[in-house]
Formats: structure tokens, sequence, C-alpha cells
């Protein structure tokens, strides 16, 4: 797949002295949706404003659809729509007229067959007459999407969309999202909802103190790092590891049991020795049952294997 | 140039104004004729004339300045200092645009709102004294570019604004002394040899003169010196206003 979105070495050292972003290296495939996934202040929303020209970057490039986003900003602007992270609306219009506004503002003729297509698709036709002081949160932030389609982007940054929001309308979202793919649009999510990236995305970034951890492929991040988990019930339960399985990684577990984790990707798992040398240990099991790590593990595993801030040294 | 651009963004501003066209309208319009009594009918009554005019009809062109300076200058200020302030400026800073399309929009909707408000103004002058222009057209010429420089001045101000304090101190500490002392109400050949030299230095004495010669044929300073005035004034204001999307200057972090 083309790239659509090129980011090199871009850093943000905000006004007093802070490094938002530390040297972020990111290509986007046309088509795709990745989930940018970090914890608070991690510098997600820096990179999105950044891209979309809000803020400036302190050094590095970024290329979208092949134009440079400082010295060919209109052209490289015109593919992109936002979905900001708060909710920012003039209350005193109408939901149409600021629709209308944003696809003036990108540059695109007045179009009001297109706006209503975007406007019904969002649920939102019935309301383009209401003043958005009148709308519920959901619906503001239905029109901060309208809004961002309202030009035909073929990148959509969608800054924690789901933030909030309850769930019939998160499951809105992650269709309207999936609409969009099939339109062809590439679409960049931050969230803080795992399950979120897991359900919807085709690869997966993880930044945390301004730095991208990895960007992987959903699928494969799952299988490259996840770990398979086997809990054994016992019939009588143990306070201990038994000095028979002693050469095995295995734990007690809460209820008396033993735990055993294990690489999927492994040769061997090393299960039918271990339940060999169970029951010749003298060990009656009752009960067997395995689960996958997911997402979230992986995640909370690599935010908290990040170094300590370093950003007070690299000041001084 | 991206037209569509420029024109919604006229489009939007100038739909704010038209919600408030009442109110916008009420107060300026109220503010005059009181003016025009207590200056024009009472005061005017003891002063015969200025410069061959009536003291009422004298006045007319100062009045209209005054308002029209004003509301230049807080309509432009709001137009982009609202958008900052509930944060919806991020879509301005995000789209296509370039720095003049987007002041082209938001002063042209400050301007023309502030040039229709002038025109009720002089309507409203003719229920209280007898006026002829003289120069209509230069009188036109006047009023636009009056408009288009203190709305260009306004935004500079809504850009800069922290807070709506600041968003009502320039007009209230700078612009209304400005106006007030750039001979609204009086001729500068009135005041004694040494504030007349002080208030060449009041670039309204300028835009006031060279307002009223368009009117009565009479002007304090040089009708040349005076477009010469609005159009430095115009250029210094552009000039500002490309440096600060130039460098972001409290727009763009
Ligand atoms: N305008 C600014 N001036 C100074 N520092 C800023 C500014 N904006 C953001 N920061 C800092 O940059 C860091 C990254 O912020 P950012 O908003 O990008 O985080 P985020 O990943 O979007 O977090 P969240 O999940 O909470 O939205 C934070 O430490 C924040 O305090
Ligand atoms: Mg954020």
């Amino acid at each position: 797949m083309p790239t659509i979105l090129s980011i090199q070495d871009l850093t943000k050292t905000y006004e007093g002295g802070y490094e938002a972003l530390r040297g972020v290296n990111l290509d986007i495939n046309e088509g795709e949706i990745l989930a940018l996934l970090g914890p608070n202040g991690a510098g997600k929303t820096t990179l999105i404003s950044i891209i979309c020209g809000i803020s400036n970057p302190s050094t590095g490039t970024i290329s979208v659809g092949g134009h440079d986003s400082l010295t060919d900003y209109r052209a490289a602007r015109s593919l992109i729509g936002l979905v900001p992270q708060e909710v920012a609306l003039e209350p005193f219009e109408t939901v149409l007229s600021t629709v209308q506004f944003s696809r003036g503002l990108f540059g695109k003729p007045r179009d009001p067959a297109a706006i209503e297509a975007i406007l019904r698709q969002l649920s939102l036709w019935d309301k383009k007459d209401a003043r958005i002081r009148t709308l519920s949160g959901g619906m503001k932030r239905r029109v901060l999407i309208a809004k961002a389609l309202s030009h035909d982007p073929r990148i959509l940054f969608l800054d924690e969309p789901t933030a909030g929001v309850d769930v019939e309308l998160r499951k809105d979202m992650w269709e309207i999202v999936e609409t969009l793919r099939q339109a062809g649009v590439t679409i960049i999510l931050t969230t803080h909802y795992i399950e979120e990236a897991e359900a919807i995305a085709d690869r997966i970034g993880v930044i945390n103190k301004g730095e991208i951890l990895l960007v992987e492929d959903k699928v494969t991040l799952m299988r490259r790092m996840g770990q398979k988990r086997l809990d054994i019930d016992l019939s009588t339960p143990v306070d201990a590891v038994p000095d028979a399985l002693s050469r095995y990684p295995l734990e007690v577990n809460e209820s008396g049991g033993l735990t055993y984790h294990y690489d999927t990707n492994a040769d061997r798992t090393g299960i039918t020795q271990l339940l060999a040398d169970l029951s010749a240990a003298g060990l009656h099991m009752s009960d067997l049952h395995t689960s996958q790590s997911s997402l979230e593990d992986i995640f909370v595993d690599l935010v908290a294997d990040t170094p300590a801030d370093t950003s007070k040294e690299d000041a001084a | 140039m991206n037209w569509h651009a420029i024109t919604a963004i006229y489009r939007f501003e100038m739909a704010r104004t038209f919600r408030t066209l009442a109110q916008s309208i009420v107060s300026p319009v109220l503010s005059t004729s009181l003016y025009f009594i207590v200056f024009g009918a009472a005061i005017g009554s003891r002063i015969d004339q200025v410069d061959g005019v009536s003291y009422g009809a004298f006045i007319v062109p100062g009045l209209i300045m005054l308002t029209v300076i004003t509301q230049s200058i807080t309509n432009a200020s709001f137009g982009i200092y609202f958008p900052k302030f509930i944060g919806s400026v991020y879509e301005l800073l995000s789209a296509p645009v370039n720095f003049l399309e987007i002041v082209i929009g938001y002063v042209g909707a400050a301007a023309t709102k502030a040039f229709m408000i002038g025109l009720i103004i002089l309507a409203t002058s003719f229920f209280f004294v007898d006026i002829s222009i003289l120069h209509p057209v230069w009188m036109m010429a006047f009023l636009v570019l009056t408009c288009v420089s203190f709305a260009l001045m306004g935004f500079i101000i809504g850009i800069w604004a922290g807070n709506f304090e600041q968003l009502q101190l320039v007009p209230l500490l700078v612009i209304t002394p400005l106006v007030f002392l750039g001979g609204s109400f009086y001729s500068i050949s009135m005041l004694p040899p040494f504030w007349q030299n002080v208030t060449l230095f009041n670039p309204v004495v300028y835009l006031v003169s060279g307002f009223r010669w368009s009117f009565f044929g009479t002007a304090d300073v040089a009708v040349g010196w005076s477009l010469l005035a609005i159009g430095g004034f115009t250029i210094a204001c552009l000039a500002a206003i490309a440096w600060i999307f130039r460098t972001g200057y409290k727009i763009r972090s």
C-alpha cells in the first residue's frame, strides 16, 4: 500500500521548554486505520495538531500525499479532516451553517447534496436547523465529525472520538469509521480504550512521553507479544509450588491452583510434559483453562517499561 | 486565492451581524441622537458657526467617525477573539488558507457592518440638521478606508487579547481619547498653537479632517495628508498581521 502520510524526525518543544515530541517517525499507508494509544500527556494531540497545521513543529518534516506540510500547506491540508479532542463549536450557529462553513473554508464549492448526505449519515439531518448550544454532547461530537468530513478529506484524524460517549454512540462511531474505510479514507484515531483499538484498527501505534514505542500490525502485535496463560485448578489447593515441579515457571494463583505462562509462538509449549509431571507428583486437576493476554496487558507492559522521564536532563 | 474560504468566512460573520443587527444598530443610533441633542442643540445654540458651517452640521462627520471607528474595532476584534476563546479557531488554523484570505473574510465582514452603521448614522443626522455633502464619492471613500483600516487594527487586538478585559482595554484606553481629541467636535484651529502641534500626532485628526472636507470642503489638514495617513495606517496594520501569521504570535503554538 502506498504511503499517504510520512512523518520524519518530528520534534516539538513547547515555549516553556517542555519536549512533547522527541523524534517521531511514522509512515501511514493509504486506506488503513491506525490507532494511536498512549497515556495522558503522551503527545498524541500534539502530534495531530502539528500534522494538521495547528501547531508548528520544532524540527522534522511531514509529507501529506507527497505535499510538504509547511511549504505546500494548501495541498497538504486540503487532504485532511480533523475531529478535535475538545468540543469547540460556535454556540449560536446552526448545524447546517457551521458544516457549510467548514466546506467553504477548505476551498470546496457549495454542495447541498453532499452536506445533506453527511448529515444524514451522522443522524443529524433532523437537527440541521438547530443551534449548536441546544444539542447534546454526543450530537456536538457528530457535528465535529460532519465538519471534518464536509470537504471529502482523504485522511481523517479522530482525537479520542469516543471519550465520554455512551455505548450506542460509540458503536455508531465504529460504524462510521468502517463506512469511511470502505470509501478508502485513511483514518488515524487516538483512544484510551484498548478494546476500541483492538476492534477497529488495522495497525496499532503506542506513544509515550513523546516517543513512538512501536507501530505494528494488530494481529502480528498480538501474536508476537501475546502470551497465553494456563490456569490449573487443583482438587486440593496448594500454598507453594511443589518441589517436583520446581523446574517449571509456575505460580500459585488466588484459588490455590497453579498458573503457567507460555508463548504460543514457541516450538514447544511444554504443556504435555507439565501435565504428565503434575500427575506423577500426585496432584489432581479439577479443571484447566487458558486465556490470551489482551492488547491491554501488552500496552500496560510497554508503557511501564519506558525509562523514566528524562526531560529535565535534556532541557539542562 | 481560496475564494471559497473567503466567502465562507465573510458569510458566516455577516450571519452573526444580521442575527444581532437590531442591537448593533440601536445603541449607536441612540447615542448619536444624544450627541446631537446635547452638542448640536444645547451647546451648538451658543456656538454660531465653525469654518462657516453650523455647529450641528459641523459635528456630523466627527460623530460618524467616532461610531465607525469604535464599531470597526469592536466587530473585528470580537470576530477573531471569539473563535480563539471557544477554541473553534482550530479549524481556521488547519484550513488551506493564507493570512490574507482570513483577513479579507474577517476584516471585510467587520468593515461592512461598521460601514452600514456609518450610513445609518448619516441618515439619522438628516433628522437633526441640514447638511449637504460636497464630495459624496470622496465621502464614501474615506468611510470605507476608515472602516477597513480600523477593522484591521481590531483584528490585531482580537489576536493579541488574552481575555475579555484586554479586548475592551484598547478601544477604551486608546481609541476613545484619540477620537475625542481628534477634532470630532471642534476644529483644531480652535486650540492654542502648542496643542495644535501635539494634535498633529493623532492619526484620527487626519481622518476626521479629510472626512469633514468631503462634506464641507474645509479641512484642518490638507486632504492629501489625510489620505496618506489612512493609507500608511492600513499598510502598517497589514504588515503587523502578516508578521503575526508568519510567527504564529498568540495563535499557533
Ligand atoms: N500549548 C502547550 N504549551 C505547553 N505544553 C503543552 C501544550 N500543549 C500540550 N502541552 C504538553 O505536552 C504534553 C503532551 O500533550 P498532548 O495534549 O499532546 O497529550 P495527549 O497524548 O493528547 O494526552 P491526552 O490523552 O490527555 O489527550 C503534555 O505534557 C502537555 O502538558
Ligand atoms: Mg490529547
